[in-house]
């Protein structure tokens, strides 16, 4: 007989692990609201909305990291077109928004500026019920799962991998960027949506909104990471990774890698997706560059730095590259790059377990060094 | 027809016995009203007189006056007498007839028209070319003269054209149908513009001509859409081209390592930097021979690539054998500080790179249907490229090692092959190629730091269509692509041909994984 629910939900993490989700929870419910909203701005232990936004944003960035580790670092199979996934929910969402807007926008239409711009005269079809929150809070799991399915179910049948897997994922999220980058498309060409005012009839800039938005991403980030850790445990996981070691010899036994792999790759493409509809009201805008190679694969490098294969190294990757991102961004543009490439070359080739591999090969050394 | 050009003939023939003008046509250029004045200096043109050139010239250039009911022409304290060309007295108070902007430009085209019959053959032909879009009705005997005494073959042809066009307004419809039918072997809009009106009944009452008029507007738009697509194909296969150079050094590195080069594109951006470099050398040391720097660029550009090629995979690629995912992200990471590096040290425009004035210019083939000199050069280009690759592979030694370890790795080391140096000097090749392709790609498009982010998934698409390893393979696969792509950016812009293609690949690798030509041998996963 298979244990009860929460027993199983409570063994996915140890109970170190429930202690640091605990911590991280309340640092993200409690003490950031409070440092933010009771502690006086000129205080230095004031937090602006600067850091708000940008650990929102990171937080974003750190599920969209977990949900590439379940596919890369438990599946084995690299895409590189995960932007796609995060940039269709985020678009989803800013539906949602832009039909928020109402009549406030600058042609004060009841239709979004753009397509007064483009001179449509009502909603096209696919904005149709785009008003309705439950309909967009549905749209933003089930796109980006229908297009991940159908993408998927096609290029797992015909058992495409490894590097050939990784540029059709990129063909594919490039030529979504061009699809969107037209005007006549219908999601705001180049400029995208922004300029957004409510979010369930409460203002998207007011701190109380920024606050729950921000928790609601650290529950979600929380709610991922145990779901993630129980179903890598599960037998589920294990076959998963069996095939990541050995396809050939998976299939021998008689399983058949196709649903695997598709499971984790909608799981992933859907979390990206509720990631993707948790940062555009944060950031205030969603555009097409979202989707750009460059972008899908600075998600593997997040994943990289941290460490494979492991749930927790996703978020210390996410979060050390974002935050070294927004520091030499605003320190040394012209360096970003010169980091950004180093790092993709360093820890291919000398950290292949990130900075995870690297902590515990550290303390391995350390108990060695103390027997 | 025939009585009609004598009586051309003949006209012509009088006219050229009494070389003076009619002295009441010349009154005519100083008439009070424009629209007399534009009768006259039409009339005049009919004559096709030499002296017509020469009063028109005056009128046009503010010499021309009117003294009493006499018309001289005055230059300086000369004066003649407008309709003989003869010295007369200076008058005593010449009047200036007003020249306004509609005059100038009935003398402009007048003038113009009357170049048909100057002697030089270069000013004839300019003459004739620039006439085919504005001719009109009241031209014809001009022509039908010009055309009488045209001896040059080119001018003579061109001159049919615009005598037909001019025609087509004629009241006889034997000729207006005379005139359809000179029409119906050209194919230039302006021609078929020309005809729309005649395949109307208001425009033209007799049935036959019309008939006439529609199958030959028929037959142009044929032709003129026969050169569109010939066109579009063209350019397909210069874009092909480029896709084949940017393909082939891919194919080769994939191929033998089984790895992506993300930084492939930067490669070619390595190779368009070296011309540029060249370019600029020869600007300061030998500006004479500036027009040579291309051909000097093709081997600095190799050179240059294929040493950003061996370091690369001496410091970085030949670690990472085995984990092909890894080796994406790196040369990713590789690529991007590449690109950095070209921001830093030729800043973040792009810079400029000439043509050499040999590749300027272009083959005319039809009136819409033009050739670019270095669409064309590039095509040869990479000709010369693919055929050098070929005789690498194919007939040397090194070529040899190269398909062996692409075949079958441990084999090939098994039977003494050096693999570590073949992979080394595999990816040099393959970098080298990657810069001649930087060469092609700077003389037609943009030289920037970001330029070879464009053609990285492209020239991937061009490897997984052709099959790997396969030379054959990537050739059909780049031309097809260009091709193809060209012809649907055709008829459904670049965008959607885009995405149509980039959709097409991946349904296509659904069904042929191992491409179009798969290497034939026994495989283990």
């Amino acid at each position: 007989m298979r244990k009860p629910l929460t027993l199983r939900i409570l063994s996915a993490l140890d109970s170190k692990g429930w202690l640091a989700l605990g911590v991280f929870l309340a640092l993200a419910l409690v003490v950031v609201p409070l440092l933010h909203l009771a502690v006086p701005e000129d205080s230095a232990f004031h937090l602006s909305t600067y850091f708000i936004t940008l650990i929102g944003k990171i937080m974003c960035y750190a599920l969209v990291a977990v949900a590439m580790d379940l596919i890369w670092g438990y599946g084995g199979i690299l895409s590189l077109g995960h932007g796609l996934f995060f940039a269709l929910g985020g678009y989803a969402f800013g539906m949602y928004l832009m039909r928020q807007i109402g009549r406030d926008g600058s042609y004060g239409a009841d239709i979004p500026d753009f397509m007064v711009f483009l001179d449509w005269k009502e909603i096209p079809w696919f904005w149709s019920g785009s008003d309705s929150f439950l309909w967009v809070a549905i749209l933003v799991i089930v796109v980006p799962a229908l297009v991940a399915f159908i993408f998927g179910y096609f290029a797992f049948r015909s058992r495409i991998k490894g590097v050939y897997f990784s540029i059709i994922t990129q063909a594919l999220t490039y030529a979504a960027m061009l699809l969107f980058f037209r005007n006549e498309t219908g999601f705001g060409g180049n400029n995208g949506f922004t300029d957004f005012k409510r979010v369930l009839g409460f203002s998207v800039t007011s701190p109380e909104t920024r606050l729950v938005l921000f928790g609601l991403t650290a529950v979600m980030l929380a709610v991922t990471l145990v779901f993630a850790s129980w179903l890598v445990k599960s037998k589920f996981g294990r076959v998963l990774t069996a095939i990541r070691d050995a396809e050939s010899r998976v299939m021998f036994i008689g399983y058949n890698p196709l649903w695997y792999k598709l499971t984790i790759w909608v799981i992933s493409a859907v979390l990206c997706g509720i990631a993707g509809a948790l940062y555009v009201p944060q950031v205030g805008i969603i555009n097409p560059s979202e989707m750009s190679p460059a972008n899908s694969i600075e998600i593997a490098i997040w994943v990289a730095v941290g460490g494979r294969g492991t749930l927790i190294g996703p978020i210390i990757g996410a979060f050390v590259v974002n935050l070294a991102k927004s520091w030499f961004t605003v320190s040394f543009p012209e360096y970003w790059l010169f980091f950004l490439g180093l790092l993709f070359i360093v820890v291919t080739l000398m950290l292949p377990q990130g900075l995870v591999g690297l902590w515990k090969k550290l303390m391995a050394r350390k108990e060695g060094a103390a027997a | 027809m025939i009585r009609k050009l004598l009586v051309v003939l003949l006209c012509a023939g009088s006219l050229s016995a009494h070389a003076a003008l009619d002295p009441a046509q010349v009154r005519q250029l100083a008439a009070e009203d424009s629209s007399d004045k534009v009768a006259a200096i039409r009339q005049l043109t009919q004559t096709a007189d030499p002296d017509a050139v020469r009063v028109l010239k005056a009128m046009a250039d503010d010499n021309l006056y009117l003294a009493g009911d006499q018309t001289v022409i005055i230059e300086g304290d000369k004066a003649f007498d407008a309709a003989t060309g003869e010295a007369i007295k200076m008058p005593a108070n010449p009047e200036s007839p007003t020249v306004n902007n509609r005059i100038r430009g009935e003398l402009a085209s007048a003038l113009a028209a009357l170049k048909l019959f100057d002697p030089d053959v270069t000013v004839r032909l300019t003459s004739a070319q620039k006439l085919q879009s504005q001719v009109t009705p009241e031209m014809a005997p001009l022509l039908a003269r010009a055309l009488e005494k045209e001896s040059d073959a080119r001018i003579k042809a061109l001159l049919v054209l615009a005598h037909a066009q001019a025609n087509l307004g004629n009241e006889d419809p034997e000729a207006r149908m005379a005139a359809v039918k000179a029409l119906a072997e050209t194919s230039s809009p302006t021609i078929k513009s020309v005809l729309l009106p005649l395949t109307e009944k208001a425009g033209e009452p007799d049935d036959k001509v019309r008939y006439e008029a529609i199958a030959t507007v028929k037959a142009i738009d044929s032709r003129l859409a026969m050169a569109e697509n010939f066109g579009r194909a063209f350019s397909g296969l210069s874009l092909g081209s480029i896709l084949l150079l940017g393909a082939l050094g891919l194919a080769i590195t994939y191929g033998v390592m089984g790895i992506i080069n993300m930084a492939h594109g930067e490669l070619l951006m390595v190779g368009a930097y070296a011309t540029y470099g060249m370019q600029t050398l020869f600007r300061a040391y030998l500006p004479d021979y500036l027009d040579w720097y291309l051909p000097a660029a093709i081997p600095a550009a190799f050179f240059a690539a294929a040493l950003v090629g061996v370091v690369m995979e001496r410091t970085v690629i030949r670690w990472l054998y085995g984990r092909t995912l890894e080796t994406l992200l790196a040369t990713w990471g590789i690529s991007l500080v590449l690109i950095q590096a070209a921001r830093v040290l030729f800043g973040a425009q792009n810079v400029e790179v000439a043509n050499p004035s040999w590749m300027s210019g272009g083959i005319e083939i039809m009136p819409n249907l033009i050739l670019p000199w270095n669409r064309i050069i590039i095509v040869g280009f990479a000709m010369f490229v693919l055929f050098l690759v070929w005789v690498l592979m194919n007939k040397t030694r090194l070529g040899m090692f190269v398909r062996a370890v692409t075949q079958n790795r441990p084999m090939a080391g098994c039977v003494g092959v050096p693999t570590a140096r073949i992979d080394t000097m595999a990816f040099a090749l393959g970098a080298g190629i990657a810069g001649l392709g930087g060469v092609a790609l700077s003389q037609i498009s943009n030289v920037g730091p970001d330029m070879g982010q464009g053609y990285i998934v492209d020239s991937f698409m061009v490897v997984v269509v052709g099959g790997v390893g396969q030379l054959a393979g990537a050739v059909w696969a780049a031309l097809g692509l260009g091709i193809f792509s060209k012809l649907l950016e055709g008829w459904a812009g670049a965008v959607i041909a885009k995405i149509a293609i980039l959709v097409c690949i991946i349904i296509f690798i659904q069904k042929r994984p191992q491409g179009i030509f798969a290497l034939k041998g026994r495989f283990v996963e």
